[in-house]
């Protein structure tokens, strides 16, 4: 449903993305795995049209979305959890999510899904969201992002600085989402985090996806993770 | 008089000062906080509230109250344009650039200023004001005219604040103002949000304009005096705190009035630049501004 076609975005004068390219299916969870300053948050904003890649193609179940205004791309069925969060953070809870809803419309029933998720946040709603630990932080972020009502989702390392019950809380919805047919594209430093969700891995060096296999690849093959990420 | 009663007095000017500072500095305030923009220009659009307002009043003949209603409509919308379109034109071409930003805006003030030299002229020129009748006190009469500037200022404030605290406009704008691409990645239409709040903004400063403009006349080079005010107010205050900017306004407003009755504008004048200046030394950061800030 998703695809990446070539793209190649630059910050200045400094290429950072080269003829990157991705599929994504729909109920199926794509990861990212690659160093520090790869490029994997530079995709997640190219794709999001925050950052206007200089050529390349993006679609969404066929509709291009590279050629669309950057606020309309949300608008097509895309939820977003940045890397950091990046909540608002002097609003509340309830206003994050409301930033969330009114991206694509959705009303009462689809926040009442959504918090059906992240029980702990219906008991925060009027709490400055800054105020939260940083577990119920990523929660709303997520939460937030399932207001848009996504068909894909993008996660730019959701379980950064949590700990292991959290990460599996994650894990959980996550899971959720693909039996639902909500394609996501997670961004992970962690490959334990990756090995429960993920369906595919993609190895992104340099700007490019260098080699995409089948997530039983990682354990028959740890030549990969030592080769692309410098662990195992 | 006896000081009690001077004093009096002297705080009803300084009110009517600090409503329309209040107004003013807000506009000012709201472009900053948003948008990230200083923009030098914001007191020529007060100027041109001043003018379109003389300019109104001056075709619609009929009865001061119908010239000074139409202006009260008219000349806010006028700005908002003119201003919305330098937004679409400049500012927005500059990517909010923040020093671009600043010398984009000076320009513009020069260019409003001689504009309105060109077509206004040199001359300060007075507005009648929509009814007369004096309010009596024990001591003196005051003009209700003024005490209706001071209610209308409250009134705006009231509403600007309900907007921005309470509904979804002021909601984007409030997510706007803390993160535009996190905004822009929800569906927020980061560069209309800007180019209607650069908008707005400069119609703070036209109402405060035609709000003040039967009590002080409109000249071409009216906008200097609450640009100046408007910038202390918006450094004391907090740079992008709207709670900060009345505040300030109220202070630097009430103690303006209160000297110049007293002793003279100009000292009023040196008194604030001392203020902001103390305060910029003790708390950079304003009194309610952020410490990052
Ligand atoms: N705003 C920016 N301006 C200039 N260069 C940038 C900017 N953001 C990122 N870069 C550069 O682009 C490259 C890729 O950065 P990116 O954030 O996409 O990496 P990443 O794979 O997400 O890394 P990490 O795992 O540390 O999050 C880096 O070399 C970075 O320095
Ligand atoms: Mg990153």
């Amino acid at each position: 449903m998703l695809k990446v076609e070539n793209l190649n975005s630059f910050y200045g004068a400094s290429q950072v993305l080269r003829d990157f390219s991705i599929d994504l299916a729909a109920g199926e969870v794509l990861c990212l795995l690659g160093r520090n300053g790869a490029g994997k948050t530079t995709a997640l904003r190219s794709i999001m049209g925050l950052l206007r890649p200089r050529s390349g193609l993006v679609t969404l179940d066929g509709r291009e979305l590279t050629s669309l205004p950057g606020h309309e791309v949300p608008k097509a069925g895309i939820g977003y959890v940045p890397q950091g969060r990046r909540l608002f953070s002097e609003l509340t809870v309830a206003e994050n999510l409301e930033i969330g809803l009114m991206c694509r419309g959705g009303g009462e029933e689809v926040r009442e899904r959504v918090l059906q998720y992240f029980p702990r946040l219906s008991e925060r709603l009027d709490q400055a969201s800054g105020t939260l630990s940083g577990g119920e932080q990523q929660m709303l972020a997520m939460a937030r992002a399932l207001c848009v009502e996504p068909s894909v989702i993008l996660l730019d390392e959701p379980t950064e600085g949590l700990q292991p019950s959290m990460i599996s809380t994650i894990r959980d919805v996550l899971l959720q989402l693909r039996g639902d047919g909500v394609g996501i594209l997670l961004v992970e430093q962690r490959v334990d985090a990756v090995r429960p969700v993920a369906d595919r891995v993609a190895f992104v060096e340099n700007g490019c996806v260098r080699e995409t296999v089948g997530v039983a690849a990682l354990t028959e093959n740890p030549e990969l993770l030592r080769k692309y990420v410098g662990v195992g | 008089m006896d000081f009690g009663p001077f004093l009096f007095l002297a705080t009803l000017e300084g009110l009517v000062q600090a409503a329309v500072l209040c107004l003013t500095a807000l506009g000012l305030s709201l472009v900053f906080g948003v948008m990230r923009v200083v923009n030098v220009a914001h007191g020529e659009f007060y100027m041109l509230g001043a003018v379109i307002a003389w300019w109104v009043t001056s075709i619609v003949g009929i009865h001061p109250a119908v010239g000074f209603a139409a202006a009260l409509a008219i000349a806010p919308l006028a700005v908002g344009a003119i201003a919305f379109a330098g937004e679409r034109l400049i500012l927005k071409r500059l990517d909010y650039n923040p020093e671009a930003t600043i010398v984009a805006t000076i320009g513009m003030l020069y260019v409003i200023q001689q504009m309105a030299l060109l077509f206004f002229g040199p001359d300060p020129r007075p507005v009648e004001a929509p009814f007369y009748f004096r309010i009596q006190f024990p001591w003196f009469g005051y003009s209700g005219y003024k005490l209706i500037v001071v209610a209308a200022a409250i009134a705006i404030l009231l509403i600007a604040w309900f907007v921005i605290a309470k509904t979804r406009i002021g909601l984007v704008m409030r997510a706007t103002q803390f993160d535009g691409d996190t905004a822009q990645a929800f569906g927020i239409p980061v560069n209309r949000v800007y180019a209607s709040v650069f908008a707005v903004g400069a119609m703070f400063a036209a109402v405060a304009a035609v709000l003040i403009v039967p009590i002080r006349q409109a000249h071409y080079l009216m906008g200097l005096d609450p640009l100046l005010l408007s910038f202390i107010v918006v450094i004391l205050g907090g740079l992008g705190s709207i709670r900060g900017t009345i505040v300030a306004a109220i202070l630097i407003g009430l103690s303006d009035g209160i000297i110049s009755v007293f002793f003279s504008p100009t000292l009023a004048k040196m008194a604030s630049t001392l203020l902001v200046a103390l305060v910029l030394v003790f708390r950079p950061q304003g009194l309610f501004g952020r410490e990052e800030l």
